[in-house]
This record gives C-alpha cells, structure tokens and sequence, in this order.
C-alpha cells in the first residue's frame, strides 16, 4: 500500500484493477491550504492517461505487476526484444510501452520487464547506468563564456546536458529516472 | 569535480539572491522599521490545520516568526521586519523546500492595504537596483512590474477563472483543488497581482471585516502563478484568536496530526496589541520571480537531498 507521500514520477499503481503509471507528479500547497499531489497517469494495458489530484489521506494499491528479469536483445522496426537467460523465451514491447527506457537500453542490459496477467507490458531499468559519451565538442579550459553545461550524444543515441569537462570517449553515470548527468566514472 | 561544478553553475542566480536581500534590508532601513531576531526553537506553536511543525526534542523549529514579531508589537514596537529560516515537515516540491526562506514584516496602526503598498514599492525597488528595470523576464514572457498592481476579490478571481462560485466550492470541499488546478495558474502571469478578502472560514490569522463580518481582511500577492507572500489585518481579539486555534487543534487532532501546546504567553500579549498588519514574504520564491527560475532548487545553494 502507498500513501500520497510515496506518490512520484515513475510509481505504478492500480486503479480500478488496471496498473497505471504516473507520468508527471508535482507536490502543490496553496497558501493555508492542504497539500495536494497532482499526478499525470497512464493505463499501462491501453494507453489511456488522464489527470487526477490527490490528497495527503487518500492511499493507493500497488499495480499488480509481475516481474521477470530479462536481457535486452534488438530493436526492430518499432518493437524492442528481451529475452529471459533461463528459458530463452522471447517477448515484445511497443515503443510506447519502453517509453523513455528506449534512451538507456544498452546492448544486453539487464532489466526487469512487467508482466499484467501474463501480458508484457512495461519495464523498469536500473536506477543508474553507464554510459560512453559518443559525440561531445571539446571543452576549453578557461571558456566561461558559453555556460556552466553543454549537449553531447551517448551510445544509445541519446542527449543530455553534461559538464563542460566530459570529453568524447568518457564514461558518465546517468540517473534513469530522471535523465540526468549524475557524474562522470573513471575507467 | 561535479559538486564544484554543480555550486559554480548558480553563481549569477546566487549573486542576484543576496543583492536582493541587500535591497530588502535597505528598504526597511529606510523606513526605521527595526530589524529582529527572534528564537527559531520553539516550545509552543500557533496551531494550523495544515502546517506541520519539525520537532527539536520537546520543542519545535519555527513554521513562522509570527508568534514573537506579535508579541514585539504587543510590547510597543511600531515597525519590526526580519528575514529568518522557516521550517515546515512534509513539504517538498517544485515550489516547495522544508527548510525556506520568509521575510515578516509588521506595522502598527495600519491594515493590509498598506502592506499591498508595501509590496509594489518594495518589489519594483529591488528590480531597479538589480537593473531590472520595470520588468522580469519570465520563460520567454515579462512581469511588468509598475503599480498599481492589479487586485482581484477571491469571490472574483473564481467568477473569472474557477467556473464555480468560492461557496460551491467551499460546499463540495474542493476549495483548495480549485485554487491550485483553476485559479493559482492564472494569477500574476503579466502583473503581480493581490487576490484579497477571503471568505471569512479560510482567513486564517486574520480579523474579519467590520463592515462585512463574511470576509476576512488577507490576500495573497502572486506573480507567474507563485504565490509570494500572504498578509494580514492581524487578529487582535484574544477569545477569538484561542477560539480560532482550539478548532484548529481539534481539526489535527481528527486526522491523527500531531498535537501542540498552544502557545499561552502570545496569549496574553494579543491582549495588548495594537491594530497592526503583518505579512509573510517567501524569499526564494521572489528570488525565482527575478531570476527566472521554475524550480525553487534553482535558487538555493543546498537542497536537503545534497546534504
């Protein structure tokens, strides 16, 4: 069970005994007011999102998921391939239902694919990867003028804003949850 | 290497925060109010149906000055201000840190019509010595901020935006949901603006009306759909004030909040305060306003996450 305190970005819960998955959340008190939690959630078998504002009393039931740990394996024309090590069986997930996971699934990652009763339907990465900076211009030392971040490429084709230090052929830590540069790794 | 990075990307936005709190400082200087500092530990609190107050062993850190700036003015200090930290459990956000920045200011022998004065002088006084002139870029828009800023009834603002009146809301008890889905993202978007005369149930720490007893005499100056700061005509009748916190404390005490003592001796001093005004300035949410920035993390140097 989760209370509105545990509601974030990312959390799947279930409605009306379907699992949905919050999109966007973001915590509001109006002046002398109770806080609210407003939450953008999607049905993750159909697809539906819509709106609701929930209150500091109100509790929710965690979806009723199922997870099996699978390895990423190929894209192919829209559909993205996990395969479990164990049995080698196969499955599919749309691109809408990878999501923004498709900017971190590196080649045979580790993931946990969400199953709704028995049907592949979402996944959840690790909270933070290693990635290798593919494509960056080269910093100045000294140069201040063009800003404290700039916008390089890594392996999975995706773009973020980094240090102006990280150099191509660099190794950074991304938080998967928000996108975002965490620091850079050594070796 | 990435914290030194992290701190150095906010110099300009932290460069700017402390020149405003310059300009604040000079501005009250200007105008001999008394700068104060009063305990942030505190045994008692002025209890509210929605503020939860940190613990500090069997005391509490402060959700607001206000119980001891009150009890200065109850001694006979006419113009009082201070700039301390404020602690409020449970509340996190993209608007919300629970440790922030408030600026108090009182006057005696006013009402809150001079604090809505106080806001316009106060506000296009710090752009001007930042150089911001009349008005803030705001995520690709401008604040114009020259008075008069526009000032719209609370009955008003839900008539233009809300779609249904302050009493059916109040009625179907979705005042708040209203305030923040409705009417709070429309307020302040080209000017600052005052949303005032509250029903008199949601005036909080405020007296109500003389004239019209349904209205209490509070607004709330809100800039870009921020709220910045909330104001009153301060309560000064003892028997309703105690009235107003035992109903409060009945109300935490139904939802399981935790409960506190009430705070006697402010008690006794409201029994000796002038007519006064107070208002309550959130600095880091100014402090976005002028520096436009959309996430109050921006503007602080320390999150609690990064400690």
């Amino acid at each position: 069970m989760y209370t509105a305190s545990d509601l974030r970005k990312g959390l799947r819960i279930k409605i009306d005994n379907d699992p949905y998955i919050i999109t966007e959340f973001n915590f509001v008190k109006p002046g002398k007011g109770q806080a609210l939690y407003r939450c953008k959630l999607k049905n993750m078998v159909n697809g539906n999102q819509f709106e609701r504002t929930f209150r500091s009393v109100d509790i929710f039931e965690a979806a009723d998921l199922q997870e099996k740990k699978m390895q990423y394996l190929y894209r192919e024309e829209g559909k993205y391939c996990f395969m479990d090590n164990q049995s080698y069986e196969q499955v599919f997930l749309s691109a809408d239902q990878v999501g923004e996971a498709k900017n971190f699934l590196l080649d045979n990652i580790e993931v946990e694919i969400l199953f709704f009763e028995d049907r592949p339907l979402g996944i959840s990465l690790p909270n933070f990867i290693d990635v290798m900076v593919t494509k960056a211009d080269p910093w100045a030392k000294g140069d201040s003028v063009s800003g404290n971040t700039k916008p390089v490429t890594v392996q999975t084709g995706y773009q973020l804003q980094v240090p102006p230090f990280i150099e191509e052929g660099e190794k950074i830590r991304i938080d998967t949850r928000s996108g975002e540069y965490l620091t850079r790794v050594k070796g | 290497m990435d914290e030194d990075w992290r701190l150095t990307g906010k110099a300009e936005v932290l460069r700017i925060r402390a020149a405003m709190t310059r300009s604040i400082r000079r501005f009250f200087q200007d105008q001999d109010f008394l700068e104060c500092e009063t305990p942030l530990r505190i045994p008692a609190l002025a209890p509210e149906r929605h503020i939860d107050a940190v613990a500090s062993g069997e005391w509490f850190l402060q959700t607001s000055p206000e119980l001891c700036m009150k009890r200065l003015l109850a001694a006979g200090y006419p113009k009082i201000f201070q700039i301390c930290k404020c602690f409020r459990a449970g509340e996190r956000g993209a608007l919300h840190l629970p440790e922030f920045t408030m600026l108090e200011w009182y006057r005696t022998g006013t009402d809150y019509r001079t604090l809505m004065d106080d806001c316009e002088s106060l506000i296009a006084r710090i752009a001007g010595e930042l150089g911001l002139g009349v008005a803030v870029p705001w995520q690709g828009r401008r604040i114009c901020l020259l008075p008069p800023w526009e000032r719209i009834t609370v009955r008003d603002a839900f008539a233009r935006y809300a779609g249904l009146s302050v009493e059916e809301a109040l009625r179907r008890d979705c005042f708040d949901e209203t305030m923040v889905c409705a009417v709070e993202p429309r307020l302040g978007m080209e000017r600052p603006v005052f949303l005032y005369e509250y029903p008199a149930e949601l005036g909080a720490l405020a007296r109500v009306n003389a004239e019209n007893p349904e209205v209490a005499e509070r607004f709330e100056l809100y800039a870009a759909g921020l709220e910045l700061a909330n104001a009153f005509s301060e309560l000064t009748d003892v028997a309703e004030q105690r009235r107003r916190f035992e109903e409060a404390s009945r109300d935490r005490r139904l939802k399981n909040c935790p409960a506190y003592p009430l705070p006697e001796r402010f008690l006794q001093a409201l029994s000796r305060m002038p007519p006064s005004a107070g208002i309550a300035l959130g600095m880091d949410r100014l402090a976005m306003i002028l520096t436009d920035q959309m996430t109050i993390d921006d503007v602080v140097a320390f999150t609690p996450e990064s400690l």
